[in-house]
């Protein structure tokens, strides 16, 4: 099952997600990057209905892109995690909702590096760590041992291999391939991807 | 005349359309704008008159970006520029999420004219009183281009171009002066062709060069004094060649 976690540090935010893109008992590809770079400075970390995830999250980008363009200005994370609160919250209650949880990761110049919680049905919350999925029962419990604020790059990524360590042990269709994202004052960018199978072996 | 130039959709019997002819009157009466582009440089150069002392000029920006690889400057009702450029901006992004790709600088050109077109064949609307200048590097070829709509909703493409006050006499120096530049040369071109009918000084015109890498720049006023500057030497030593041996001889 999709597995979406991340967390906050000093001057960086992190996201992770698993790369499997699944259809009942098949795995249609194992390399599926389901961590959107919403713009320089944010991340948008998704998980859910494969075709709302797509759809939403381009839809959020090019609607952040225009906010943009329009004020010459980006918006702030906050804004962003409201705005898309707001979408989510709108469809929930017409034909058909969007089926996604999104983690979304940002850093302002001002405010430091934040992370948000917005689940399918329209929760915003504030946090230090979140998680979505099966696999947010092991994660949740890893970084509420070992988590601490101020923690160095180096060790939330050690925190991240833990978390990844549990989901794989634990968890009984665990996804095998994990990117993680992270995002701080330089911008947003892929960190490392981990892979226990490599996809396209004959490719 | 009189009873053909009320509606917009009633055609003269000598077959003008008089609402349009208007609109580019009042295009002729905005603050001129000239385009030059180049092998790897596309440039826009807008007059700014004299700024009130008590406004922001940073809020009067009159070279606007669409999207990251295209920008515009325009001649005429400012507040229709409005309207026109907040068209264009939301199409480009909604180009992008339906087929994935940017759009080409012709089909924001052609979106931009194609909207000017339709409000000179509807009733109770008067069309847009503004010429825009479009610039802009192709997504995937990387070929700089500059396009120019009017409001009739005709648009092309040129290599340098002029619209609003005194863009005929802009237009001449470009016909006579234009050749293929890059870089700081295009700069230059478009600067000099704007000093023709301005007012020289960083404070009376913006300038922002767009490139393939680095999109949009605006030029600040004290760059824009330096090559003004230069201009000017350039200038001064033209006429003192032409003055200098004629006296000697």
């Amino acid at each position: 099952m999709e597995c979406v976690f991340g967390l906050v540090g000093n001057d960086y935010a992190i996201v992770v997600a698993d790369t499997s893109a699944v259809h009942s008992i098949l795995v249609h590809k194992s390399n599926e990057d389901k961590i959107m770079v919403l713009d320089s400075h944010k991340l948008v970390a998704a998980s859910g209905e494969p075709g709302d995830r797509v759809q939403f999250t381009e839809y959020i980008q090019k609607n952040v892109a225009l906010y943009q363009f329009r004020n010459g200005i980006p918006l702030t994370t906050a804004a962003a995690a409201n705005f898309t609160r707001g979408e989510l919250a709108t469809a929930l209650r017409k034909q058909n909702p969007y089926q996604v949880n999104v983690l979304m990761a940002g850093y302002d110049k001002e405010i430091g590096p934040s992370l948000y919680y917005i689940d399918y049905i329209a929760t915003l919350h504030k946090v230090d760590r979140g998680a979505f999925g099966y696999g947010s029962y092991f994660c949740l419990a890893m970084m509420d041992r070992h988590y601490h604020s101020g923690m160095t790059v180096e060790e939330a990524i050690d925190l991240v291999d833990k978390c990844i360590l549990e989901i794989r042990s634990r968890l009984v269709v665990a996804p095998p391939n994990f990117v993680i994202k992270i995002v701080d004052k330089d911008g947003a960018r892929e960190y490392a991807w981990r892979e226990s199978v490599k996809p396209d072996a004959t490719a | 005349m009189a009873r053909y130039d009320r509606a917009i959709t009633v055609f003269s019997p000598d077959g003008h359309l008089f609402q349009v002819e208007y609109a580019l009157e009042a295009v002729r009466k905005g603050n001129a704008a000239v385009g030059v582009r180049g092998t790897d440089t596309v440039v826009l150069g807008v007059e700014k008159k004299s700024a009130a002392k008590l406004q922001d000029s940073r809020s009067v920006r009159k070279i606007v970006n669409l999207d990251n690889h295209i920008a515009l400057a325009c001649a005429g009702l400012k507040a229709d520029a409005r309207v026109l450029i907040n068209r264009a901006r939301i199409e480009c992004q909604s180009h992008r999420l339906t087929v994935e790709d940017p759009v080409t600088v012709e089909y924001i050109t052609r979106y931009i004219a194609g909207l000017q077109q339709k409000y000179t064949q509807s009733g109770g609307v008067r069309p847009f009183g503004l010429s825009t200048l479009i610039i802009g590097f192709d997504p995937y070829t990387g070929v700089p281009s500059l396009y120019q709509t009017d409001p009739s909703g005709t648009f092309s493409a040129w290599k340098a171009n002029a619209t609003g006050r005194n863009s005929n006499s802009i237009r001449e120096f470009l016909e006579k002066n234009y050749k293929e530049t890059h870089g700081q040369e295009t700069i230059k071109l478009a600067i000099r062709a704007l000093l023709e009918v301005v007012e020289s000084g960083g404070k009376n015109i913006e300038v922002a060069v767009m490139t393939k890498d680095q999109g949009l720049r605006q030029l600040e006023e004290a760059e824009i004094d330096a090559i003004v500057a230069e201009i000017e030497a350039e200038k001064a030593a033209a006429e003192a060649a032409k003055k200098g041996p004629a006296r000697d001889a």
